[in-house]
């Protein structure tokens, strides 16, 4: 083996700049061109568009590199400089060896002709020749699963049937690079089992592969290296565990924001926007966030809002994290506080402080309050804050939305602000519902398990 | 850009696939199927005749005698000299103008060769052309056209410089379109214009001088008169010189078309 000391891909410096001509948006016409006289001033770009910037990585032969990053991130720019569809501005790039990209699978197909003169065409395309290609065919009909429709016209295809097509042609290239984009989310349970099985395959006989994955799953288990571009430039490069857990992070963090910004948007606009008196809340609820005196007749028909007497008013509500501080996104099982600050100017004797959770379905999956919680009232005056603590935040991954109030024991409002606060939980475990009870498993018997590798 | 064009050779595979693809798929799903490659010219030169023998008869002087065009057939033949070569010409530059463009999955998605889809639309309607071919010929046989054996060997010389003309005309089309999407609506208009300004439904002789000289600049001129000299007038095949030149002119036209469409190949994976 020769692993680590020779390179199947060679990215050196590579930047990928996208021109962007505005004026031949406006006017992308050869006519206006030649009679403006501005053809060589239209061909000059007016903006770029950096979509990669400054990367370079090494892919020592038989090693498996996972590719991750936001949406427009650079991945997708980056596979197809790699498979050399289009070129660097600037840097190089070289790889050594057959290359398969699968990018669009299935690209070269024509509707009108069978599956089977497409696998020929496609093959041809890819770089194999006749005869190669039918010393390989019933392979790949076998593994598309597609024998009782291979001599039908591909436009009769399901694109199930289409994408497992090209799929099987292409991995039937036999490529020492293998270039994966995002194509394991097509295909059904079982098809996404038997590529998988395919690339470990390809793994194993010493092959390369460069995969671009939103699945960080997939990029755990299954690579050696990992990549993590931002905004077209390296993020972070290495161990595939650390790698994705500081994306995780990351991206934690941008939903933390992203929340921040939403919540204090959705807050200005209920209290900015005031509905004279005599119109029914109800009527513009569901649009618009509002603010009214007494609230809607039909409160659940509600969407956002805010309203009340505001003889107490809630000043501020943050969720606290274990650190103590402030935020929007949470880990399943984590400790939270729910602080309500709460001022009142002169002093109260009847007052209920309550929460309630829903989810994005608008199913509430947990309301209390004081009241209920059998605390009775004695009294409040000033600044106070009411702190509502969870222990451990048994919730299913999801976005949640929340109440809070501060209202009398019949129902009076001080202040009610309805779904104006939002919170993410995360969970590594995809299971569903809403409530995730804390639980174990256990076997007798001959029945047996081992983990998940 | 020559390292390039070395590797078109190594690409035959994938142009015969492709053109046997384009052939197949053009008629699938037609009941005639196949022989729409026969009857389209058929009707085409039934139109053709219909108008300038019996709507608007023309007077018309073939070769060295002059006749009244009184009988349809000679007419008949003579304009299918020039059509079918010109029907090959002008859907190959028709189609080539947005071959780049509806193959767009290809550039963008595959390591594609983008040289191959106007080659391959070339060629794809050469194979047309040679369709028509058997009924030009029982054409010529009925109406006793004095073609000589030494005549035809030139025939395949004027195929391959049409071939040569049409690739590179192909090419340049194809790329610029990528960037001038309008090339596209203006190219059938200069295309009809292009076969009235050839002598197709007209003799060569019957132009004014002025009209020689400009009918003289325009390459398929020369390939027209080519075809007519060969199959239908009587007498040595004079025009070999003109035929010979263009082909020269043609070879250095498609290196040009081929040095631009290179220079552009780059782009157009971002303008498809």
């Amino acid at each position: 083996m020769d692993d680590g000391r020779t390179s199947a891909i060679d990215v050196v410096r590579a930047s990928k700049i996208y021109r962007r001509f505005s004026h031949r948006k406006q006017f992308a016409t050869l006519k206006s061109a030649l009679l403006s006289r501005s053809l060589i001033k239209n061909l000059r770009p007016d903006e770029t568009f950096t979509a990669l910037d400054d990367v370079s990585l090494t892919v020592p032969k038989g090693r498996t590199l996972g590719v991750i990053g936001r949406n427009g991130s650079g991945k997708s720019t980056l596979l197809k400089l790699v498979a050399g569809i289009s070129k660097p501005s600037s840097g190089s790039v070289r790889v050594d060896g057959r290359i398969s990209a699968l990018i669009e699978l299935g690209a070269g197909f024509h509707p009108e002709i069978s599956g089977r003169e497409n696998v020929f065409i496609n093959g041809i395309m890819l770089g194999l020749t006749k005869r190669e290609v039918t010393r390989r065919f019933d392979e790949i009909v076998e593994f598309a699963e597609m024998k009782e429709f291979i001599d039908a016209p591909v436009k009769t295809y399901s694109s199930g049937m289409y994408v497992r097509l090209g799929f099987a042609v292409a991995i039937h290239v036999d490529p020492d690079v293998l270039l994966v984009d995002e194509v394991l989310a097509v295909g059904d349970e079982g098809f996404t089992h038997k590529c998988l099985d395919k690339f470990a395959e390809f793994k194993r006989r010493g092959k390369t592969i460069l995969l671009v994955t939103h699945s960080l799953g997939l990029v755990e288990r299954f690579c050696d290296e990992a990549l993590w571009l931002d905004r077209g430039r390296i993020k972070g490069s290495g161990d595939p565990k650390r790698i994705v857990g500081a994306y995780i992070t990351d991206v934690e963090k941008r939903e933390e924001q992203e929340l921040a910004a939403g919540d204090a948007k959705a807050r200005e606009s209920a209290s900015t926007v005031i509905v004279s008196p005599d119109e029914p809340a109800s009527a513009v609820l569901p649009d618009n966030p509002v603010e009214t005196a007494t609230g809607p007749a039909d409160m659940f028909r509600a969407t956002e809002g805010r309203w009340g007497s505001r003889e107490v008013e809630i000043t501020d509500v943050a969720l606290l994290g274990a650190d103590g501080q402030a935020g929007h996104v949470f880990q399943s099982g984590d400790p939270v506080e729910m602080r309500v600050r709460l001022r009142a100017p002169l002093p109260v004797e009847d007052f209920v402080v309550g929460i309630g959770i829903f989810n994005a379905e608008g199913v509430c999956c947990y309301g209390t309050n004081t009241t209920i919680d059998e605390l009775l009232p004695e009294r409040l005056h000033g600044d106070a804050d009411a702190v509502f603590s969870i222990e451990s935040l048994d919730l299913v991954e999801g976005t949640y939305k929340m109440d809070v109030a501060v209202h009398k024991m019949d129902g009076y409002p001080y202040d009610y602000h309805r779904l104006l606060y939002t919170f993410r939980v995360k969970s590594r475990a995809k299971d569903v519902g809403i409530y995730r009870p804390r639980h174990t498993w256990r076997f007798s018997g001959d029945m047996r398990f081992k983990p998940k590798p | 850009m020559f390292h390039n064009l070395a590797q078109l050779p190594r690409y035959r595979g994938l142009i015969q696939s492709l053109v046997a693809r384009e052939l197949k798929a053009r008629y699938r799903g037609s009941v005639l199927g196949f022989f729409w490659s026969f009857i389209n010219p058929l009707l085409l030169l039934l139109v053709y005749t219909t108008v300038f023998a019996y709507i608007m008869p023309a007077r018309f002087t073939g070769g060295d005698e002059p006749k009244p065009f009184a009988d349809a057939y000679p007419y008949s033949v003579f304009l299918f000299c020039g059509l079918l070569p010109w029907t090959w010409f002008a859907s190959s530059l028709n189609e080539s103008a947005g071959v780049l463009i509806s193959g767009g999955n290809l550039i963008k998605k595959v390591l594609f060769p983008a040289e191959v889809l106007p080659i391959v639309t070339a060629l794809a309607n050469m194979v047309h052309f040679f369709f028509g071919l058997p009924i030009l010929a029982l054409f010529l046989l009925y109406s006793h056209a004095p073609v000589t054996p030494g005549e035809l060997l030139w025939f395949p010389v004027i195929v391959l410089v049409q071939l040569i003309v049409t690739a590179g005309l192909g090419l340049l089309l194809a790329a610029l379109t990528v960037h001038f999407r309008d090339i596209r609506d203006i190219l059938s208009n200069v295309l009809t214009l292009w076969y009235f300004a050839t002598p197709i439904i007209y003799p060569w002789q019957h132009a004014p001088d002025l009209g020689k000289w400009f009918l003289n600049a325009n390459p398929f001129t020369h390939l027209a008169i080519s075809y007519q000299e060969v199959l239908f007038f009587r007498g040595p095949f004079g025009h070999w010189r003109w035929l010979l030149a263009l082909g020269a002119a043609s070879i250095a036209f498609f290196l040009f078309a081929y040095f631009v469409f290179d220079r552009l190949r780059d782009t157009f994976a971002e303008e498809v």
